[in-house]
């Protein structure tokens, strides 16, 4: 009998050790916080993407179609915000302005359209110019289809990399066993732009028979964090699993990132939805969550504004346990996690800013700003 | 007169019968549109078996302010809702966006959570109650 516990726990050690990452992680509570939150745009009930202008004023997303613009202080809402399919998840969703604001002018906002022939809706990017509060020159620059009126995995979080390619996240849209690993089908997809929406000439599946050209990786459940990493310029996503498996990528071209067919999480019932952790050609997360957190925005700190021990560090906002998450990372390995704002709300987005201060978007709540401690 | 009694009672007999049993399968016909309306929408947050997290996001398994607030819960589910709620003595003040949810999808989800993991309603909740209901 003995031997038997003495085995068995040898077994769990080896099974353990032979993984790249403990199953269950913890999650730290930090000693000493850098920073004071402070609530500076205030009620908005679900602000889902931010975007900073050069003259210090930020557009804030409301779920619902609202175009916030914040500036001295005053919310102004943006005249010809895109009509949006309000359903589930779906509504005014990202926001971002071009790498090149200032010369360029362009403002891109990804939203759930019901636009098309079918019931409905599915993600879509556009692009316009702010003037005199007002959107103009707008251009539809992608609608995925077909719709659909499931309500969940709309994806949309929009990220430049340092060419000015422009990452678009899209959900698979509830229906797990046809998009993900279809690249004929949208949905569960990362996908790559020029800025003026054309598809670049180099996209993997530029060529491939049948495929939507705009893929550049897939097998994606719901990503709804997508970031460029400023040290190395890599496209980092995270995305919610189903119950546990929650997971962060780093995009590379043409890789499948594995869901439905390998997933660290169960279906919402309890049951298994494969046995599989990984399989030879899709790529692994370098970090995944099990209990899921529900993670929703991503941001690296890319200064040593809060201190030179959180510079590089990856901030993760939690839809189900309400609070801020830093990974603390060495390279592509996940060295520790903290547990920042316990119990702020619902944190739908985080963002820094071009003052390198991170703001945090929590529903219910509105905008923080993380002001430094002295 | 005998004769007539007897068809008389019998004739009552089907009838509530069949009325009760009609009445039984349009409640589950919409509690299995209801269900998929639950995994669809509510799940993430309500999880599987209605039990929420608590502090967080409050049960629907036994809750005392779902089985007594009816008209409250429908709007709820109908508009989304911002307010406190105490729920089984916990307090609760997490917003629930509107899910866009049709009248019959309101009242296919409702019937659901009603009548689902030991929670009963003596009343079914139909399409016309649901789009009686305003937002304030």
């Amino acid at each position: 009998m003995k031997n038997s516990v003495l085995l068995l726990g040898l077994s769990i050690l080896t099974f353990n050790l032979s993984c790249a990452q403990d199953t269950v992680n913890k999650v730290d509570t930090p000693e000493k916080i850098p920073f004071t939150a402070e609530l500076l745009i205030d009620e908005i009930p679900v602000p889902w993407g931010m975007a900073f202008l050069p003259d210090g004023s930020m557009l804030v997303t409301e779920i619902s179609g609202d175009l916030i613009h914040y500036k001295d202080g005053q919310k102004t809402k943006v005249s010809n915000a895109p009509k949006v399919y309000k359903r589930g998840q779906g509504g005014l969703l990202d926001v971002a302005t071009h790498p090149d604001y200032e010369n360029k002018g362009w403002i891109y906002i990804s939203y759930a359209s019901d636009e098309g022939k079918e019931k409905g809706g599915h993600t879509a990017l556009m692009r316009a110019k702010l003037k005199d509060n007002a959107l103009v020159d707008i251009e539809q620059l992608y609608k995925a289809t077909p719709n659909t009126t499931k309500g969940q995995h709309f994806g949309s979080r929009i990220a430049f990399d340092n060419d000015s390619y422009l990452f678009l996240s899209i959900g698979e849209r509830g229906d797990r066993d046809h998009n993900p690993q279809d690249i004929t089908r949208d949905g569960g997809k990362i996908y790559r732009f020029n800025d003026d929406g054309s598809i670049p000439e180099d996209n993997p599946f530029v060529g491939t028979d049948g495929a939507k050209t705009a893929i550049y990786s897939y097998g994606h459940r719901n990503p709804q964090g997508l970031a460029k990493n400023p040290e190395t310029g890599e496209i980092w996503d995270n995305e919610h699993g189903p119950q546990g498996g929650d997971e962060i990528n780093i995009i590379e071209p043409g890789a499948n990132y594995g869901w439905p067919v390998v997933t660290y999480g169960i279906n919402y019932s309890g049951t298994p939805i494969t046995d599989k952790t990984e399989m030879e050609g899709m790529t692994q997360p370098i970090h995944y969550w099990v209990p899921s957190i529900a993670p929703s925005g991503m941001a690296f700190i890319s200064s040593d504004t809060y201190g030179a021990d959180w510079k590089g560090s990856v901030l993760v906002g939690s839809l189900k346990f309400q609070y801020l998450e830093r990974l603390a990372m060495d390279g592509h390995t996940v060295t520790k996690r903290e547990e920042l704002m316990p119990g702020l709300g619902r944190v739908r987005n985080v963002e820094e800013g071009p003052d390198g201060l991170i703001y945090v978007a929590v529903e219910g709540k509105g905008v923080y700003k993380l002001v430094p401690k002295k | 007169m005998k004769t007539f009694l007897l068809i008389y009672f019998s004739a009552i007999i089907t009838l509530s019968l069949y009325l009760f049993q009609n009445q039984d399968a349009a409640l589950a016909e919409s509690m299995q549109r209801g269900s998929e309306i639950y995994s669809d929408f509510c799940v993430t947050c309500h999880l599987q078996e209605g039990e929420g997290v608590t502090n967080t996001f409050p049960p629907l398994a036994g809750a005392d302010y779902l089985m007594a607030n009816r008209e409250a819960s429908i709007r709820g589910v109908k508009f989304g809702q911002q307010q406190e709620i105490v729920v089984n003595g916990v307090t609760y003040n997490t917003a629930m966006p509107d899910p866009g949810l049709e009248a019959e999808e309101v009242a296919d989800v409702m019937n659901y959570i009603l009548n689902s993991w030991g929670n009963v309603s003596e009343e079914m909740v139909t399409v016309a109650e649901v789009e009686s209901v305003s937002e304030n």
